[in-house]
């Protein structure tokens, strides 16, 4: 069985997602920042694949894949990492990429290497149900789970969206690019409420403080947390996984206390 | 609907999607609709001050010896260049659709100035984005902005030219949605936009073939038009795509030559990818990594082209090819100093290729080039190429 769909299985606690930026600031600190996120009590972590034109990012994660791309870091690198990783850790793995960069490796050959190396599903931000077909029969071919988005504008979309949801629906908190968010609207929540247990839900875009963390999840299975990572990966570098660690057991625990 | 062949499509963030789906309605609804298209042609006739002229240069048709030249004189439009076609349409479509704001791309400042003007025009908040290194090449069209009440934001990220402002405008639009449509100025962008922005630029291939026509009595040989995104080389060959016998050439940025990394040749030297809410081609690296592109044009320093020129390359019924930095500079001189017409340094790239082959023509044939702007805005910089100091 596909590593997501298991997590969403257990339903003890609530889920915790994060996301870094491969080879941000470079290829080993990565790693190192994976491990961590799993001692730290993630539950899945989605890495970001450096794209030259991140066009659904806010600032932070923007300066990330500028790091990535500096670093030199390509998907063929990532791919390695993750065989490597995956002798040791079982936690469900997703890329977070641009549709150009699976395009141009070849859909084929991208979910292959996905399935070889152990990355259970993608995320694409630039491909919604109308383009999902794109890379569909190559990912059922492998195993690999195409994670499907809503946001607080899809109120005409939401069943056909939720018809062909996999693994679990990422909900986009509010409108915009990703970041951190100090003031979290949540329009959201009467989509959610909408679909009920069909599919699990995790929330994303703008939490990044152990309260919103908590408010969040209690309106869904999971919450995603992104720009606030790698903001403490941009701030102390190499020397983050410390941090990160802390950061996220904050989190964590936060989101485990009862109300 | 969405696609030419396999190329276009919508590859835009759900968020987008809702809007996007209003758009192709309000579209569908008032391209049909006989008081918005009366309304259009109003602005088109005595706002813009089309029909464009055909205008023969006979100094070049004789020099060259070959084709008799024509140029299709959009440069002599409202805001100097074909761009204003395209915003008249957009922005009456959004003043339809509700929308109080709307924010736009800009490279050399063609498009922002025609949005800038369309908005004060009908009364819309504007909002331009525009690449920090573009707003140094064309500092007098950012003023230019300002003086008909824009904003002008420059774009810091990525190389930071006509790509990142794109990049830019998009995560504004996602932003915002409610109060604002997002005037894309090319045939780029996700559906309906290349086939909306090359309907509301067909009006300049209609206008050839009735004047053509009309002076020749017979269509002409061949049409060349200079290429970025490609909306002045759709509005040129679209009316024509069925008149097989008619050469429809589009003419990229070579910058100093499709064999050095300094070019913005996307059909040339590019690959189908996905980008900006469309599959087409783009100048990228093996890894799908979108490359930085270089052309003394600001307007054809672009990494991507319209999905339908795709098509049209794919199927051979349109030939594209690449034009220097150096070659466009003295057909820049050339023209100017031939027929009394400064060209846009974009349109210079179609003057520049109509010079190769007029001489290889017969005299009984007729070749039109697009002239999509007039060249005010690039006499700083092309005395800035030569080394030339000007104080202003």
């Amino acid at each position: 069985m596909n590593r997501i769909v298991k997590a969403f299985q257990d339903n003890r606690r609530k889920k915790l997602i994060g996301f870094l930026t491969g080879g941000d600031p470079d290829l080993a600190t990565t790693k190192e920042l994976i491990l961590e996120m799993a001692a730290s009590g993630m539950d899945i972590i989605e890495i970001g694949i450096p794209f030259s034109d991140p066009a659904a990012e806010g600032p932070i994660i923007e300066r990330a894949n500028i790091r990535g791309i500096a670093s030199r870091t390509t998907v063929d690198h990532l791919f390695e990492m993750v065989a490597e990783l995956r002798k040791e850790l079982q936690i469900p793995i997703l890329f977070m990429t641009y549709a150009n960069l699976i395009f141009a490796y070849g859909k084929e050959r991208f979910m292959k290497n996905c399935e070889a190396s152990g990355i259970d599903g993608i995320i694409v931000p630039d491909l919604p149900l109308e383009e999902m077909g794109e890379f569909k029969e190559a990912c059922q071919k492998h195993g690999v789970i195409q994670i499907s988005m809503l946001a607080p504008t899809s109120t005409a979309r939401i069943e056909k969206i939720v018809a062909e949801a996999e693994g679990f629906l990422y909900c986009v908190s509010s409108l915009g690019v990703t970041g951190m968010r100090e003031n979290l609207a949540t329009s959201i929540a009467p989509l959610i409420e909408k679909i009920g247990s069909v599919v699990p839900c995790a929330i994303g875009f703008g939490i990044s403080t152990p309260k919103q963390a908590k408010e969040m999840s209690q309106l869904a299975d999971g919450v995603i947390i992104g720009s606030a990572i790698v903001a403490i990966i941009e701030k102390h570098g190499k020397k983050s996984p410390g941090p990160m660690g802390e950061f996220i057991k904050e989190i964590r625990k936060e989101m485990d206390t009862d109300a | 609907m969405t696609k030419f062949g396999e190329f276009g499509g919508q590859y835009i963030p759900e968020t987008l999607m809702q809007t996007i789906a209003e758009l192709t309605e309000a579209y569908e609804f008032y391209r049909e609709d006989e008081e918005f298209q009366r309304e259009l042609k109003d602005l088109y006739d005595n706002y813009a001050g089309r029909p464009s002229r055909l205008y023969e240069a006979k100094q070049m048709s004789q020099q060259l010896g070959g084709a008799k030249i024509y140029l299709k004189r959009e440069d002599l439009n409202h805001t100097g260049s074909h761009k204003i076609n395209n915003v008249l349409g957009q922005v009456l479509l959004a003043k339809k659709m509700g929308k109080r704001r709307i924010i736009a791309e800009t490279g050399a400042g063609q498009h922002g100035v025609a949005a800038a003007t369309v908005a004060a025009l009908l009364g819309l908040e504007c909002q331009v984005f525009m690449g920090y290194e573009d707003t140094q090449r064309q500092a007098l069209n950012v003023f230019r902005m300002e003086l008909l009440g824009a904003t002008v934001t420059p774009v810091m990220s990525g190389s930071r030219t006509l790509k990142d402002a794109v990049n830019a405008a998009l995560k504004e639009w996602v932003s915002r949605i409610d109060d604002t449509h997002y005037v894309i100025g090319s045939v780029v962008g996700p559906a309906p936009f290349p086939r909306m922005v090359r309907d509301f630029q067909k009006i300049i291939g209609e206008e050839i073939k009735e004047q053509v026509l009309e002076k020749e009595g017979k269509l002409p040989t061949a049409i060349v038009a200079c290429l970025g995104g490609g909306s002045n080389a759709m509005g040129a060959f679209y009316p024509f795509l069925e008149d097989k016998e008619v050469r429809l050439i589009g003419c990229e940025a070579a910058g100093h030559g499709v064999e050095t990394d300094k070019h913005a040749a996307t059909l040339t030297k590019g690959s189908v990818g996905i980008l900006h809410g469309m599959k087409s081609y783009f100048c990228q690296d093996g890894y799908g990594q979108i490359t930085e592109v270089h052309s003394i044009s600001a307007g054809l320093d672009y990494p991507g082209v319209g999905p339908e020129h795709a098509l049209l390359f794919e199927e051979k019924r349109a030939e594209y090819v690449a034009v220097t930095d150096d070659e466009a500079v003295e057909a820049f001189y050339y023209l100017s100093r031939t027929e009394g017409i400064i060209p846009a340094i974009e349109s210079a790239h179609a003057v520049a290729h109509a010079m190769k082959i007029a001489p290889l023509m017969q005299a009984d044939e007729v070749l039109v080039i697009n002239l999509s702007g007039r060249g005010d805005k690039d006499v700083a910089a092309i005395a800035r190429y030569k080394g030339v100091q000007i104080h202003e």
